[in-house]
């Protein structure tokens, strides 16, 4: 990579849609309206599962003001967001999986209309017994007992079980053995903007929707498979999305029959999800039992682990196939682990689907893994910052599951961290009922893998040149808040050295923006900031040569900088950006170019492989210092410092703004949010007042470190932003806790009462259920395909 | 989003009009002062008024009257924050400001009565929902159908009586103001109320609170309000302690109220307390007797946040700091054990 000073990377830059937001001016799908158009509403079910026996519609569809009532029968075509794992439907068709499950949808005149209609829906259903609980679903293993017919064994969606290097001889070679189990609860995304569709059909007999969605191009393919409409019919535009964590990353019921109903009525149809559904709709954390156990030597070096987790999955896959195996993937980037076992299984049960919530399947078994290493460097009397830094993965290595780490900063984002939180002092040294507790982490930037295997770019850009110099970015990548339309004007602005101000962003709309795989696994950035280079690149190309012409100039020595064309060595010697695109335009014609990425191939090959690959991971380390009253066993959380290895931070603010973000979010999952069902399979408390999430009150300082490793594969260096903070935090505030009061709570999230239960010496432990996992995939390093390291 | 069903909103311009409007239009009709309960509610179809008479508008409901003949008078259609920010009532009633100031958020404050606050319905996480989701879990008794869901076996409704001015009102001894057909008639809080998830207003339909009177006699006297909630901001209490306490020159107990909220289905005044107290130089083994007696007395259910094992201790704890504040006596933390609990391992 070259050593050039930038102009725009690196700088504290207002957001291109800051403004917008702020005044109120952007338009998310919700404000949106066209003329006709129909408010649609979902009958959703209310038992948790139930085989339909008949629906009644004709009393909706006689109501005053309503369009169209369809129901399972309408779109009897399977989707999801996984090719292997295709078991949902728009509409219920034999069964009801979840309280919540949709079984019908209308379109009305207004929202109250849509609504009264629901009730003259009669649907015939026959109850089934629920599975609530990971053990009900492990247990229930009768054929009549399933909730989906197609996977191989009753109830269980996947099960996966790999060995990396000899298990047994690295337990014998180990001095001690831990062993400790964890339960991680379930938690939803609560994104502030709840789903919402407009679809508009015709007249040309093609489909255009407006969906709050972060992953546009993956909802135009299943929309195609749905509405049996070819893909060049369809429009998919992503509007505005005021928030995702992962949640709107599913193509969605909604989204299915707004497009429907838009086709039968001939006029635009919008559905938006209520605060209620958005708990039914789901996807979010999988709860996760965890079992883990380590053979270390005595100087704290692991020998060996052995780790299995058990998710929870609810009523359809989702993502689940990839969140099994997250679970396991990624114990291995962090710290040297010579021989490492992995049993995971991910069970269907009758509450709402999980799938990706920030972090997707990692934080549980961070958690589990970071609260583990905390008890074992406790029990061998080794500072836990210690454990951890005498045995870092080192950098340009492959770890024992076939995993490419490039670049690491975790080394210095644990001394910075401590540094700053004056570890030292204060770990064991504090008063009773404060503590600190310290952890740390890795995370993917960007899966290394498409979700439906083909071999096209994960990402791509297009740029065209205006006469006058304007510059218009087209990208399929879709801004959920994070910044990355931002991120596509900063790329273009340093590569043509203009302002990103003067930079016009098109993204997420399938008409107009080539492909890029969607907001999820912290792609974005690396990606399309690869292939919008790329892009420019080609089209500087061109640029250089009519303005080295011009200026009588080497191309070597031009560059582009403050608006112009110049010579490096002369820099009076220029022309402007817009006098040189009228040239490169008189000499080649009309301006414009792609630019594409794909992630590098992976020295891994076994079956499983392709999950926990990514071109480059991130690191974080976290220190929480927090307070716990004794009596009341309430917690405050003081202050946490996070130090991020971002690579390159092309915008500090918006990395810290992703770092407050991901602590909040993290505290939150740690401390007070739990997604739980009752006996009858209803949510507890569906409503933004009595499900938990912290408050900027509860919020305390957060202190952000951002280390820049310069990683070969991303661009100008950069690597994820977006969710590995999370990760570090929740074991942190548990390590804390135990500093704080002696108590261990290894089971989320730590209410008062159980810390209190647990003052008590009444908090049971966690128990992890007994389960038959298949025979073991193994794989050794080196067994795969040799692949260069870049550097 | 939930939409609001339709009524018919009317905007009567005296209390008395109101008051003959609710009576006229009976049990079809609700009064809606800032609307913060009643709306969200009529979303959830938990309430279903045909009508709505709005008391916003009352001028008789208005002021604050920091310094009259019996007491301090506060209008009961004083918002929220009004009342939390009133200098008078800070001075000498931290404990009503402070739990005026403690209910939801600013913006619930702005639009939210004192009226109301007294007045607010009672809760339980069976009842505080959609109608889908009553509907689906099988409706109670409260509204919708016959049988309590949080224990079934009982007679009646145990929802949670949530308001956080209330215990304060009646820790001082404040009296309400009610305007009925036939005039005024004055009423201590403490008899407003009553042990009853569905009926917990002993007040008629037709009779409207006009306005707070707390008397002369709790001018001199310490007052404060500890509330739990889960966060600082939003939640309901799911328990509050107020006391208040009147103490000689000589530091003796002149008087001494506790009352808990959100542990019953009316505020619950600690009888122990009086008996304890009163007469006598408080020491710190008293609060322990009045805190164990009030946790005696306190029987949450597991029908709001934080399970009732909890909220039970945390009676105990809450008064007893509550107590410690008022009389400025140190209390020890409790003894926490020294070992620290066994690590929980797994099979
Ligand atoms: C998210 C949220 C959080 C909340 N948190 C809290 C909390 O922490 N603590 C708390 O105490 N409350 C809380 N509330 C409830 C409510 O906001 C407050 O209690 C508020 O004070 C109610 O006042 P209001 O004027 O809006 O009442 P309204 O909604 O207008 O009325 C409430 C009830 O009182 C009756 N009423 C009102 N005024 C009079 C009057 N003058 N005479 C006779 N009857 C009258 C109405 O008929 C109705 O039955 C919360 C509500 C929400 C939505
Ligand atoms: S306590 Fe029982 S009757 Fe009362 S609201 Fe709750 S479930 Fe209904």
């Amino acid at each position: 990579m070259r050593e050039k000073k930038f102009s725009v990377i690196g700088k504290p830059l207002r957001k291109v849609d800051a403004l917008a937001k702020s005044t109120g001016d952007t338009r998310y799908a919700d404000d949106l309206e066209l003329s006709r158009m129909l408010y649609g509403k979902l009958l959703r079910s209310p038992l948790p599962h139930a085989r339909i026996r008949g629906i009644k519609t004709d009393r909706a569809a006689k109501l005053k003001g309503v369009y169209a009532v369809i129901t399972g029968a309408d779109l009897p075509e399977r989707f999801g967001i996984m090719p292997s794992t295709q078991d949902e439907e728009a509409l219920a068709g034999e069964k009801v999986r979840h309280v919540g499950d949709p079984v019908a949808a209308v379109a009305a005149s207004s929202e109250a209309v849509a609504e009264e209609s629901l009730k003259l829906i009669e649907v015939d259903y026959e109850p089934l017994k629920p599975i609530l609980s990971i053990e009900e679903a492990l247990a229930c293993t009768e054929e009549s007992e399933r909730i989906h017919a197609w996977n191989r064994r009753a109830n269980i969606q996947k099960a996966v079980s790999f060995e990396f290097g000899d298990v047994v001889q690295g337990f014998a070679q180990a001095d001690q053995i831990f062993e400790d189990t964890f339960f991680f609860q379930g938690n939803a995304h609560l994104p502030m903007e709840q789903h919402c569709a407009l679809a508009q059909y015709g007249p040309e007999d093609k489909l255009t929707i407006w969906s709050s969605t972060q992953t546009p191009h993956y909802l135009h393919r299943a929309l195609s498979k749905v509405l049996k409409l070819p893909m060049s019919r369809i429009r998919v535009i992503a509007a505005p999305v005021g928030g995702g964590f992962g949640g709107k990353s599913d193509p969605f019921s909604h989204e299915m029959c707004a497009s429907k109903l838009a086709m039968i009525t001939g006029r635009p149809v919008k559905f938006t999800l209520t605060r209620e559904e958005t708990f039914y709709v789901h996807r979010g954390r999988h709860p996760v039992k965890m079992w883990i156990r380590t053979g270390v030597k005595n100087d704290g070096t692991l020998q060996a682990m052995h780790f299995r987790s058990f998710l929870d999955g609810g009523g359809y896959s989702s993502y689940g196939l990839a969140t099994v195996y997250y679970t396991g993937a990624l114990q291995t980037v962090s710290y040297k682990l010579p021989v490492y076992k992995f049993e995971g299984v991910r069970v269907f049960t009758n509450k709402p689907p999980c799938g990706p919530k920030r972090g997707h399947g990692t934080p549980q078994p961070r958690f589990a893994l970071e609260v583990h290493l905390d008890k074992i460097a406790d029990k061998l009397g080794i500072d836990p910052v210690e454990l951890r830094l005498k045995q870092l993965v080192e950098p340009d290595s492959i770890t024992v599951n076939g995993l490419r780490v490039s670049t690491t900063g975790l080394r210095e984002c644990i001394e910075k961290a401590a540094a700053r939180a004056e570890w030292k002092k204060k770990f064991h040294q504090l008063p009773y009922g404060r503590g600190i507790g310290f952890a740390a982490s890795a995370y993917i930037s960007g899966a290394g893998l498409p979700i439906y295997w083909n071999g096209m770019p994960h990402s791509g850009v297009q740029i065209r040149l205006d006469r006058g110099g304007g510059i218009t970015v087209f990208c399929g990548s879709t801004d959920i808040g994070q910044g990355s339309d931002s991120i596509l004007a900063y790329v273009v602005a340093e590569e043509f050295g203009v302002d990103p101000a003067d930079i016009r962003v098109v993204t997420a709309d399938t008409d107009l923006t080539p492909v890029d795989l969607g907001s999820y696994s912290s792609r974005v950035t690396v990606m399309t900031g690869n292939a919008a280079i790329q892009a420019c690149r080609k089209l500087k190309e061109m640029l250089f040569q009519v303005a080295g012409e011009a200026l009588e100039v080497p191309v070597d020595d031009l560059e582009m900088a403050e608006g112009k064309v110049r010579s490096q060595s002369y820099p009076k010697r220029a022309i402007s950006f817009a006098e040189c695109v009228e040239k490169a335009e008189t000499k080649f014609g009309t301006l414009g170019a792609t630019g594409s990425y794909s992630p590098p191939k992976y020295p891994a090959n076994y079956k499983g492989s392709g999950v926990g690959l990514t071109p480059a991971y991130s690191y974080s380390a976290s220190i929480v210092e927090l307070s716990c009253d004794p009596e009341t066993a309430e917690i405050k959380v003081e202050k946490v410092w996070i130090a991020h290895d971002c690579g390159r931070a092309f915008n500090p603010l918006l990395v810290e703004g992703q770092s407050e973000g991901s602590v909040y979010m993290a505290l939150g999952e740690a401390l007070m949010e739990e997604q739980v069902f009752r006996k009858n399979g209803l949510h507890k408390f569906p409503s933004i007042l009595d499900y938990k999430s912290p408050t900027t009150l509860e919020t305390p300082e957060i202190e952000t470190i951002l280390i820049e490793t310069n990683d070969p594969e991303g661009p100008y260096g950069a690597k994820e932003a977006g969710q590995g903070f999370l990760l570090p935090v929740i074991p942190a505030v548990a390590n804390a806790l135990f500093d704080a009061i002696g108590v261990r709570i290894d089971e989320l999230p730590i209410t008062p009462d159980k810390v209190l239960r647990a003052l008590e010496g009444r908090l049971k432990p966690v128990s992890v259920p007994s389960f038959d996992f298949p025979p073991p995939i193994k794989w050794r390093p080196g067994e795969g395909v040799e692949v260069p390291q870049k550097s | 989003m939930l939409r609001l069903p339709d009524f018919t909103y009317i905007r009567p311009k005296s209390l008395k009009e109101a008051g003959r409007l609710l009576a006229e239009l009976g049990p079809e009709a609700m009064a809606v002062a800032g609307g913060t309960d009643l709306y969200p509610k009529m979303k959830r179809g938990q309430f279903t008024p045909r009508y709505l008479v709005s008391l916003r508008f009352l001028p008789e409901l208005r002021g604050i009257r920091p310094g009259s003949k019996e007491g301090m008078w506060i209008g009961a259609g004083e918002t929220l924050t009004v009342v939390a920010k009133n200098p008078a009532v800070n001075k000498r009633f931290p404990a009503l400001a402070h739990a005026a100031g403690s209910v939801s958020t600013p913006a619930l404050r702005n639009m939210g009565t004192i009226g109301g606050n007294v007045f607010v319905d009672t809760r339980c996480n069976y009842y505080d929902q959609t109608f889908f989701w009553r509907q689906a879990a099988g409706f109670c008794m409260k509204k919708d159908g016959d049988i309590c869901l949080v224990a079934p076996k009982s007679k009646s409704c145990l929802a949670v009586f949530s308001s956080d001015t209330a215990p304060v009102l009646c820790s001082l001894g404040a009296v309400a103001l009610l305007a009925g057909p036939d005039g005024l008639r004055k009423l201590p809080f403490e008899q407003i109320y009553r042990d009853d998830g569905m009926h917990f207003v002993t007040k008629r339909d037709d009779e409207l609170l006009r306005a707070i009177l707390i008397p002369r006699a709790a001018f001199g006297q310490r007052n404060v309000y500890l509330k739990l909630r889960r966060r600082g901001s939003f939640d309901f209490p799911v328990l509050g302690v107020a006391a208040a306490m009147a103490l000689d020159r000589e530091g003796i107990c002149r008087s001494a109220r506790v009352v808990l909220t959100a542990v019953a289905s009316a505020p619950v005044v600690v009888e122990e307390a009086s008996r304890l107290l009163e007469g006598k130089k408080v020491s710190r083994e008293m609060i322990e007797a009045v805190a164990e007696a009030a946790a005696k007395v306190s029987h949450p259910v597991d029908n709001v946040d934080l399970d009732y094992w909890y909220r039970k201790r945390m009676t105990r704890v809450y008064v007893k700091r509550a107590l410690a504040e008022l009389t400025g006596l140190k209390l020890e933390t409790e003894k926490v054990p020294q070992e620290p609990v066994k690590d929980e391992k797994g099979p």
